[in-house]
């Protein structure tokens, strides 16, 4: 089907999950080398690529590598030899990778990478949570987080041109929840890809490429903690210089294709006295109980950071000061302090004038773990009193009574096995 | 008989690599690959793996007139992967010329080639990446202080085995591993034998697709001698028969030096440290008559197949 979009562009929309949608994004970016390595729930973007490159219909390299590790090291060295890269992963597969995350971005080697979040083992499980990605926090990648499959389309074009922009420079992940996301059906515009190639120019490398007869030594040692620290801070630099440029690059992708991406989205929030801050796809939970919290006369709303890398400290700061409570709901769990994204938004409102007198951290849809409408309604409760009180109740682990029941069976099943075997023996 | 190399004084009279980086005097890693580099050229992209040559490297200063990548520990042939790839693809498309394209070499020690670096070998092998896979192998951890690595021989002292047997296990055959997978070229090569390097360096030049080279390393700090004894040192590991100098290509492993009469491996042994325990405080005959027997046994096979 084609329609025409907002701005007069031509787009067709179709429908497809979330990783259909990563891999759109990869071939609508004309990307050149893809190495890959599979793992679940990702599998599927690198599989729709590997049947394009089949076809023709995409003129890229695809390399199969034997680990994460060896493909994102792969990948970094492409992109240093100047080459637009793709690549995917997840959940294990990014941790197995960790060490070259951090020494690639330290190459200042733009490239995409989409992290389909799923939780971490043990108990290994194939159902997402943000574990993974949070552990890739501090990595030097930029992030970006998705809600549903049109921004993963989308912030793959603003990806590429925000991490190979000259004042950035550094690899950026779009990250998508598993299951919910990249094997769920959406209707997604795809753009034509001329638009696509006036948004989104060649991959530039400049000088940093390797080619005959114009050496250049690229990741050298550095001996001391002066020039170590240099290139740390520039680093650290291009990822904040990150924050306008991605301004730019979504303020221009929504005047050439009609959607918006803020670095923060945020929804009904404005009037709010309670507000929900989350990231992902289970944002959208939040969204239909804000909608219904409304209806039941709470002024409630929604605050997703959508850029995670740079942290858009301002604009979260903007959207929060002068509510009543905030409610921070953590879809991981930094073990032994709670929610990961809690003390972020805490250190973005410490000390500022109408800063949120409650600010409540609960930790929810861990291994894909459902957040009820009803317990969306419970936190808005217990955010209220806590701001008329003026006491913060301590981080929560969303769990329920019959979650907790149903878990007892499971464990008295085991028991009775247990037994048996031990009889048998 | 390589025409190119056929006497000493075919050997390049004008050497690429600079001078004065940080490696220790009397380095055999480091004459391997000053060797090697005079052969292949600047047209070359050194890929390293974390090791002593890590140091070659240093901001703002580089001794290669090429260039270089250093990566990570475990996933240097997986950088040459990347940048491979890329050139081919930057050749493919039409935006670099082919005068523009590079020699990718891997430079790796041993603790990464025989032990961590194994699984993204492996994968280069397997994708019959076209690079060069250079180790100089110093039999240890070198640059952390010559710990055990799965180069380290059978009785050696080192940093974390200093128990009068010293290293129980026995050197794992790389050069094996690699061959049981058909490369294009591997070859085990040496410094102080230098035109028997050189000719294998411009073979494998000449070849494409994964060609593997070991340099036995000797390391006057990691194996316990004076820096000016690492040629004579060298000599004697290829005199010995310790060390074999031999290539595989078409399938087929020939030795390039087979030495005859072999001098007995304690004329090695004991011109090094990490060897001394097995002279003094008294000689343990056992442990050297089981070195001299697995030398021994490897040469009949030679021989055998001779």
């Amino acid at each position: 089907m084609t329609a025409q979009s907002k701005t007069g562009q031509p787009t067709t929309r179709r429908l497809m999950t979330g990783n259909a949608a990563a891999a759109w994004g990869a071939r609508l970016a004309d990307i050149d080398y893809i190495p890959a390595f599979p793992i679940t729930p990702q599998t599927e973007i690198i599989e729709a690529l590997s049947r394009w490159v089949g076809e023709g219909a995409l003129d890229a390299r695809m390399t199969m590598m034997e680990s994460e590790h060896s493909m994102i090291t792969a990948a970094g060295a492409a992109a240093a030899t100047g080459v637009r890269v793709f690549t995917a992963t997840s959940s294990q597969g990014l941790l197995y990778g960790m060490e070259m995350l951090y020494t690639v971005a330290g190459w200042r080697a733009p490239f995409v990478l989409v992290n389909v979040s799923r939780g971490l083992a043990a108990p290994i499980t194939l159902e997402p949570d943000h574990n993974d990605i949070m552990a890739a926090r501090d990595s030097g990648f930029l992030q970006i987080h998705c809600a549903t499959a049109q921004e993963v389309l989308d912030q793959m074009l603003i990806a590429y041109r925000l991490g190979e922009d000259a004042r950035v420079r550094l690899p950026v992940i779009v990250n998508l929840d598993g299951f919910y996301l990249s094997f769920t059906r959406e209707p997604v515009d795809l753009p034509e890809k001329q638009a696509v190639d006036a948004f989104l120019p060649p991959f530039d490398p400049g000088p940093t490429r390797f080619r005959a007869g114009k050496p250049v030594s690229q990741a050298v040692a550095v001996l001391g903690g002066a020039p170590y620290s240099y290139f740390r801070y520039e680093v650290e630099l291009a990822a904040r210089a990150a924050l306008p440029v991605y301004d730019e690059a979504a303020g221009d992708f929504a005047d050439r294709f009609g959607r918006r991406h803020d670095a923060v989205e945020a929804y009904r929030s404005e009037d709010a006295e309670v507000v929900f801050v989350m990231i992902g796809s289970f944002a959208t939970k939040a969204k239909e109980a804000v909608d219904r919290l409304r209806d039941a006369g709470t002024a409630a709303g929604l605050v997703r950071p959508v850029l995670l890398r740079p942290f858009p400290e301002a604009k979260l700061r903007a959207a929060l000061i002068g509510k009543k409570a905030v409610v921070v709901i953590d879809q991981n769990l930094s073990i032994g302090k709670g929610g990961v994204l809690h003390g972020e938004i805490a250190s973005a409102l410490y000390g500022h004038t109408g800063a949120p007198g409650a600010l409540l951290s609960f930790i929810g849809g861990l291994g894909g773990r459902d957040i009820g409408a009803d317990e969306f309604f419970e936190m808005a409760r217990l955010a209220a009193e806590a701001a008329e009180s003026g006491e913060i109740p301590p981080p929560r682990l969303l769990y329920t009574g019959n979650e907790l029941r149903e878990m007892r069976k499971l464990q008295a099943i085991a028991h009775v096995e247990h037994a048996e075997a031990g009889e048998a023996s | 008989m390589n025409e190119h190399f056929e006497r000493m004084k075919d050997l390049p009279s004008t050497h690429l690599l600079g001078a004065g980086t940080a490696l220790c005097a009397g380095c055999g890693g480091l004459e391997a690959v000053k060797e090697v580099y005079d052969v292949l050229g600047a047209n070359t992209v050194f890929v390293n793996a974390a090791g002593c040559m890590t140091l070659m490297s240093v901001y703002p200063f580089t001794p290669f007139r090429g260039s270089w990548l250093y990566t990570a520990m475990a996933s240097a042939p997986a950088g040459a992967q990347g940048v491979r790839d890329a050139l081919d693809v930057l050749k493919a498309k039409g935006r670099m010329t082919e005068e523009e394209d590079l020699e990718v070499v891997v430079l790796t020690g041993d603790g990464s080639a025989y032990g961590m670096g194994l699984s993204a070998t492996s994968g280069a092998i397997d994708r019959g990446l076209d690079f060069i896979y250079l180790c100089y192998d110093n039999e240890g951890y070198g640059n952390t202080g010559q710990q055990t690595s799965g180069g380290t021989p059978h009785a050696a002292h080192t940093a974390t085995n200093q128990t009068q047997a010293g290293v129980l296990g026995w050197k794992k055959d790389l050069f094996a591993i690699w061959t049981a997978n058909k490369p294009a070229y591997a070859a085990t090569v040496i410094g102080g034998e230098p035109l028997d390097l050189a000719r294998k360096i411009d073979k494998a030049k000449s070849i494409e697709g994964p060609r593997m080279i070991i340099a036995l390393a000797p390391c006057p700090t990691g194996w316990g001698y004076e820096p000016q004894h690492s040629v004579e040192i060298a000599k004697l590991a290829v005199k010995t028969g310790i060390w074999p100098l031999k290539e595989y290509e078409n399938g087929k492993v020939t030795h390039t030096r087979v030495p005859h009469p072999r001098t007995p491996v304690e004329e090695y042994l004991k011109l090094q440290g990490r060897f001394a325990h097995l002279f003094e405080p008294e000689r343990n005959e056992a442990a050297i008559a089981e070195i001299q027997g697995h030398v021994d046994a490897y040469w009949e096979t030679v021989d055998a197949e001779g």
